[in-house]
Parts: C-alpha cells; structure tokens; sequence
C-alpha cells in the first residue's frame, strides 16, 4: 500500500461522519506531499554545517572521554571533591539531565492530553529530548561512582530503604515508558521513510513493524499512545530529589525539596525552547516551529518561572525564619557567603531575564524567548549546584567544614556530556523526522474540523442551532 | 547480645592523639600526605580537632575526639543502595567494602562526617614496612570507617571459646581505647548494668553529639569541669 493511499485512509477514519475534512483533504493534498519532503529533507540531505558543528562536538567529547579514563585510571581522587563534599558536578549534571528528561515527554503528554493542537509540531523534540537526557542522566552517576566496575550489584545486592534504590526504579520505569511513547508515535513516521527512502530499508522496515496505516492499526495506535501518554506522567514526577530530601543534611531535610524539584519542568521547557530554535533554523522549519509555539512555550516558561521563584522563597524563607542554627549556616552561606554569586545569578537568569524579556511584547519574539530559555537552562544548572554545595560544605559538626573547587577532569567531563548529549540529538535528528510527519498531516486533515466540533460542544443552545442545519452557516457568521 | 559502646571523658583527653595513631596502625589506615590533607582527603577513623574558644588572653582550647558513633539508629545504612553498610546483631555498624559501589551517598547522610571514602589508591610510607593482618585493606573507591576493632572482638570471642568462658570485660577493646595515656576512654557492653560503661553513660555528665537527630549514638562524652565527682578510678 502506498502512502497516499493510507492517508486517505486515515483522514476517513480520524474525521468521522458528518465533516468537511474530505473536501478540505483534496484541497491540502498537494501540500501534503510537500510537507514530508520539509521534514524528510534534513534526513535525506546533511549540509556542511552538520558535519562542521558535529565534529566541534566530537572534539569535546572526545576530550570528555579522555578526562574520564583519566579519572577511572587515577580514581576520584582527580576530581575536586573532598570530605565532607562528597557530591559535586556529576551529581549536579545527574539531576540536570534528568531534569530535562522528566519533563520532555511530560509536555508532550500533557499538551496531547489536553488536545492542545499546537503541541504537533513540538512532541517528537521533546520526547526525543527525554529519552536521550535520560542515558546521560543515569551515566552521571555512573562517573560519580567509586566503583563504577561494581554497577551491577545493585541488582543482586539492592536495599529497597534507599532513595537511589527509588530512582532507580522510577528512572528505569521512565525511561521504558518515555521509549515506548517515543517510539510508538514514531511507527507512521517511519514507515513513511521506508516507502520513500529505499537505501535505508534494512533499517526502517523492522522498525516500522509492518505498519501500513490500515483503519485497525490506526486505531491501536490512537489508544495506545493514549494510554501511554497517561502511564507517562506518574513516571515523569520528580523523584531524584528524594535522594536529597530523605537525609538530614541541613536545607535537604525538607518537604518542599521534592516537589521543589518540579523545576525540572522549567528546565526541561527552557531546553525544548533551545532545541526548537535550533531545529528551526538548521533544517529549515520555519513553517512547523512557528513564533506562536514559543510564544506560547515561552508563557509556559514565565508561568514555571514565577512558580519556581515561589518554592525558592517559601523553602529559603521558612529556614530563615525558623531560625535553626544548623540551616541558617547554609541559609547564609547561600545568600549572602561564598555562594551568594551563584544563588543571586540563579534568581537573575530563572526569574529576572525570562520575566523581562518575555513579559515585555517586544521582545517576545522567537530570538528573544530563545534568550530568555538559555538563561533558564544555565540557571536550573546553577541552582542545582546551590542545592547540592553549600548543605554539604556546611555539616552539623562545624569543624568539618569544606570548600570545592572542580577540577579540569569534572568541568571536562560535563563539557564532553553536554557535547555528547547534542551529538546523538544532531545524529538521531537525521535517522528519524525531528518533526512528527503524521501528527502534522492529521492536524492538517482533522484538526480544524475536530476543533470545530470541540468548540461547538462548549456554546450554549448550539444543540438548537445544529438541528436546523439549514441556519448553521448563518449563525457562524453572526 | 552486647550492645557495645564508648565512654570519653572530656576532662581526661589532654589531645595527645595517641589514640589517632594507634587506630592508624591498627586498622592499615592509609597516609594522605600533608598535600591531599589540606584539601580534605585524608582518612582519620578518629580524630582529635582542637577548638579554640575564646579570645586573647581568655583562650581555650577543647578536645573531643570524633570516631564513628556506631549508631543504634545509623541514618548511613538506610540510604546504602547495596547493603554495604549495616547494622550487625551486636549493634556494630559494619561496611563490607567489596560491595561498596562508592555512591557516597552514606558519607553524605553522616551527620557526624565520620565515614570515609578512598579517594586515590592507599599509599603508605615506605618506613611502615608492618600491617595488621587481622585488618583487609581497603582498596580505592570505597567508603571506610571506625569498626570499633571488629577484629578484637572475634580474636577475643576465639579466645574465650577455647578458654571455655563468657566473654569477660576488658577481653574486647578497641585499639583507640587500649592507647589512651590519661585513661579517658572507656569501652564495654552499654546493656550490661554491672559494665564502667553503663555507669558513665548514665552519669549527670554524659552527653552524646547531636543526641537531637533520634541517632541514638553508642559513643557518650562526659563533659568538662567536673573532673572529681567520686567516680571509682
């Protein structure tokens, strides 16, 4: 079956009786095939600039690999940590990672759920986004291991008591249900490059499963990535904090830390943001990444902004005023000691610039969110790091007290991370469209009829108006 | 079961720190070297931090030597995602250093910063030509920590077995305790009621560190000031 076929097809079986898609179908055929050249192009072509930006990248990583043999051989005694900072970046980049990836496909979910039309574009850079972030989250704490040969005992030894025993599970049952979101709403898509691109058959026809975008399959996937995309939230909540919150360390012994953590969301939105900016220019996608979707992502990033800015302030606020010595050693520590650069570039690049830049019309534009997302990302980074440092710099027992200066082993190594991280994004950008195919045509079949009828569903006495459809129209235009 | 526990009295502790060297070589306990100390790597099971108090002319300077306080309720072995460290029947916190995984997350939950971690492979002078057999050396990448002498106490349990007798007190004290010039730290079974140790421990005078936390540590301190207060010697 040709893919033609099939979507005519699905624009029957998705539209359902009684609306106007077939005629609007015929009208946006020809587009149709345009838009999957659009979005297969950057599969089909690479440009110089790929392989320029690529092997910059290689470059780093490589250099991040080499600083981590040179740690593996040396141990950890190369890195900057010491008693009593026993954590430092590479727990700081875990959470980061895992961060951006708890939150990439809860987006996705949560716009797909609420039928948000806009989110089409969108979905597949974030749920991409995830589930690469998760493997670089979880190789985070494979660095910041002692032993890393040892691994593996956590499967033969594991001790349900302990937090990193619940992360992870939640982050192994995350990353099985992100992949299997991903993927899922990948099959059309790549049957789509089976039929178009025969040189790379061997790889898309397994993967594609046999799809051919018959009335049942369609159906199956419908409810699947339904179900999927309600089994995905659970799994994205933000358990890593525990890990923090269940020990009593001063300022990580406390209620507000786990859901604290939720700026995982504003992170993860910030990072979407930048990738999106980038999608769009490099492959051209002005068209699909419109500035309405960072306007509106960009909203989404003030709202999380203020909500972040209210957590900080009640969680800092309830310790300064509580009074106890032990938190007040951190609490000062971070505000106004050694620390207060950071936590005062925090408060400026997560509330200060996005609040201005995207609260302010002008500069609401696609430049100016991606500005306001980059200083989310390096601030959610920084705030992680304020998190993590100053508790641990400052124990109970003050004659413990420590500094932590990273060394050139751990700022490479999260210099190579983030390399690498962008690296398999760029590679998987050209294996699979980085722009979900389908998802556009069906929003473009069955999208406007189907938001039409949502609509009317929400008007009072359109019940009335429908029976006489002989009036419909009129009543539209008044 | 023994429950076994330590009593330091402050007022004896003239910070000597005998008792640092003896754990050293008693336990193989490596040397960082004066560079990897100033940044905050070296191992010390115990450790005998001055605080001075005070300024010109009314200065002070105070002991209080710092080992593993062997918890009844230790926050460290909840949080071990291998089960490398734990509590044994007779309240001794242990760490089996073939399954430590290096995660620290241990150290970190430590509210006294006792534990350990090995940051480099352990290095010891080349003078120190003699290690304790009965101690495993520790290799580099996992958590170590205060045992109170483990070792003594299955040497002293062997001992008593072929003397076909209950273990007696004095039979197991750790190497801290042994080495003690001014006789400032006491070692026993806290649960025995006939035990120096359980009468310390209930004096007016005993107070453990950060008792607040619910930690319930098995290491008790007799504060200053108070050095004659009819204690039998």
């Amino acid at each position: 079956m040709t893919e033609g076929k099939s979507s005519h097809q699905r624009g029957a079986v998705l539209s359902g009786p009684g609306l106007r898609t077939e005629t609007s179908h015929s009208r946006y055929a020809a587009h149709f095939e345009d838009a999957e050249l659009d979005l297969i192009q950057p599969i089909l072509t690479t440009g110089r600039g790929f392989y320029r930006t690529a092997s910059v990248l290689g470059v780093v990583a490589a250099w991040g690999l080499f600083a981590w043999l040179y740690q593996l051989w040396y141990g950890l005694g190369t890195t900057g940590l010491n008693r009593p900072i026993y954590w430092g970046l590479y727990v700081v980049n875990f959470v980061f990672f895992i961060g951006i990836s708890h939150a990439g496909t809860l987006i996705s979910a949560i716009l797909r759920l609420c039928q948000a039309e806009w989110r089409r574009a969108i979905t597949r850079s974030a749920e991409m986004m995830t589930v690469i972030a998760l493997f670089f989250g979880i190789g985070s704490v494979v660095l910041d291991l002692g032993r890393p040969d040892r691994v593996l005992l956590i499967f033969r030894d594991g001790n349900i008591r302990s937090p990193l025993l619940w992360d992870m599970i939640s982050i192994t049952a995350y990353l099985t249900i992100s992949s299997i979101y991903l993927y899922l709403a990948l099959i059309p898509d790549i049957a789509i490059l089976r039929d178009r691109i025969p040189r790379r058959r061997w790889l898309y026809r397994p993967l594609a499963l046999g799809w051919t975008g018959s009335e049942q399959q369609q159906r199956y996937l419908k409810v699947t990535i339904g179900v999927m995309s309600v089994l995905v939230i659970p799994a994205a909540l933000p358990i890593d904090s525990w890990v923090f919150a269940m020990i009593i360390q001063p300022m990580w012994h406390s209620t507000i830390l786990g859901p604290y953590f939720a700026g995982a969301i504003f992170s993860a939105i910030a990072a979407l943001l930048i990738v999106m900016g980038v999608i769009r220019r490099a492959y051209h996608l002005e068209d699909y990444l419109k500035p309405i979707h960072f306007t509106n992502l960009g909203l989404l990033l003030v709202g999380m902004s203020l909500i972040w800015f209210y957590f900080t302030f009640a969680a800092h606020l309830t310790v300064y005023y509580g009074g106890a010595a032990k938190e007040q050693t951190v609490f000062f520590s971070k505000l106004f000691g050694s620390y207060a650069p950071l936590f005062w570039a925090t408060m400026a690049t997560n509330v200060v610039i996005p609040l201005l830049i995207i609260s302010n019309r002008r500069t609401r534009t696609v430049t100016g969110t991606i500005v306001a997302a980059g200083a989310v990302t390096v601030g959610m980074w920084l705030e992680r790091l304020t998190i993590v440092v100053p508790s641990l710099a400052n124990p109970r027992l003050p004659y413990a007290a420590g500094v932590y200066h990273p060394s050139w082993v751990e700022w490479s190594m999260t210099a190579g991370f983030l390399a690498m991280f962008i690296l398999v994004y760029m590679l998987c950008s050209k294996l699979f469209p980085i722009v979900s195919i389908w998802e556009i045509r069906e929003g473009r079949e069955t999208a406007l009829a189907e938001a039409r009828e949502r609509i009317e569903g929400y008007l009072p006495g359109w019940e009335v108006l429908r029976a006489r459809p002989a009036r419909d129209d009129r009543a539209l235009q008044n | 079961m023994p429950r076994w526990g330590m009593v330091i009295d402050l007022d004896k502790c003239d910070g000597c720190q005998a008792c640092v060297v003896a754990c050293r070589v008693e336990n193989n306990v490596p040397v960082a070297g004066p560079e990897e100390t100033a940044r905050g790597r070296a191992i010390s099971w115990i450790e005998v931090p001055s605080m001075i108090e005070g300024e010109y002319p009314n200065v002070r300077t105070r002991f209080i030597p710092r080992l593993c306080m062997h918890c009844d309720n230790p926050p460290c072995t909840a949080v071990c995602p291998t089960g490398s460290t734990y509590k044994d029947d007779e309240g001794l916190v242990a760490q089996i250093y073939p399954s430590c995984i290096g995660c620290r997350y241990c150290t970190n939950a430590c509210p006294y910063t006792v534990k350990y971690f090995n940051w480099t492979t352990p290095e010891w002078p080349d003078q120190m030509d003699h290690f304790n057999p009965d101690v495993a050396v520790r290799p580099v990448g996992v958590v170590e920590k205060c045992t109170f002498c483990h070792h003594r106490l299955q040497k002293a349990k062997e001992q008593a077995k072929i003397e076909e007798r209950e273990l007696r007190e004095g039979d197991y004290v750790p190497a801290c305790v042994q080495s003690c010039p001014t006789k400032a730290m006491y070692f026993g079974d806290l649960d025995d009621p006939e035990s120096t140790v359980s009468r310390l421990a209930k004096s007016t005078r005993s107070f453990r560190l950060l008792e607040e936390l619910g930690t319930k540590p098995k290491v008790y301190y007799l504060t200053e000031g108070e050095r004659y207060d009819g204690r039998k010697e």
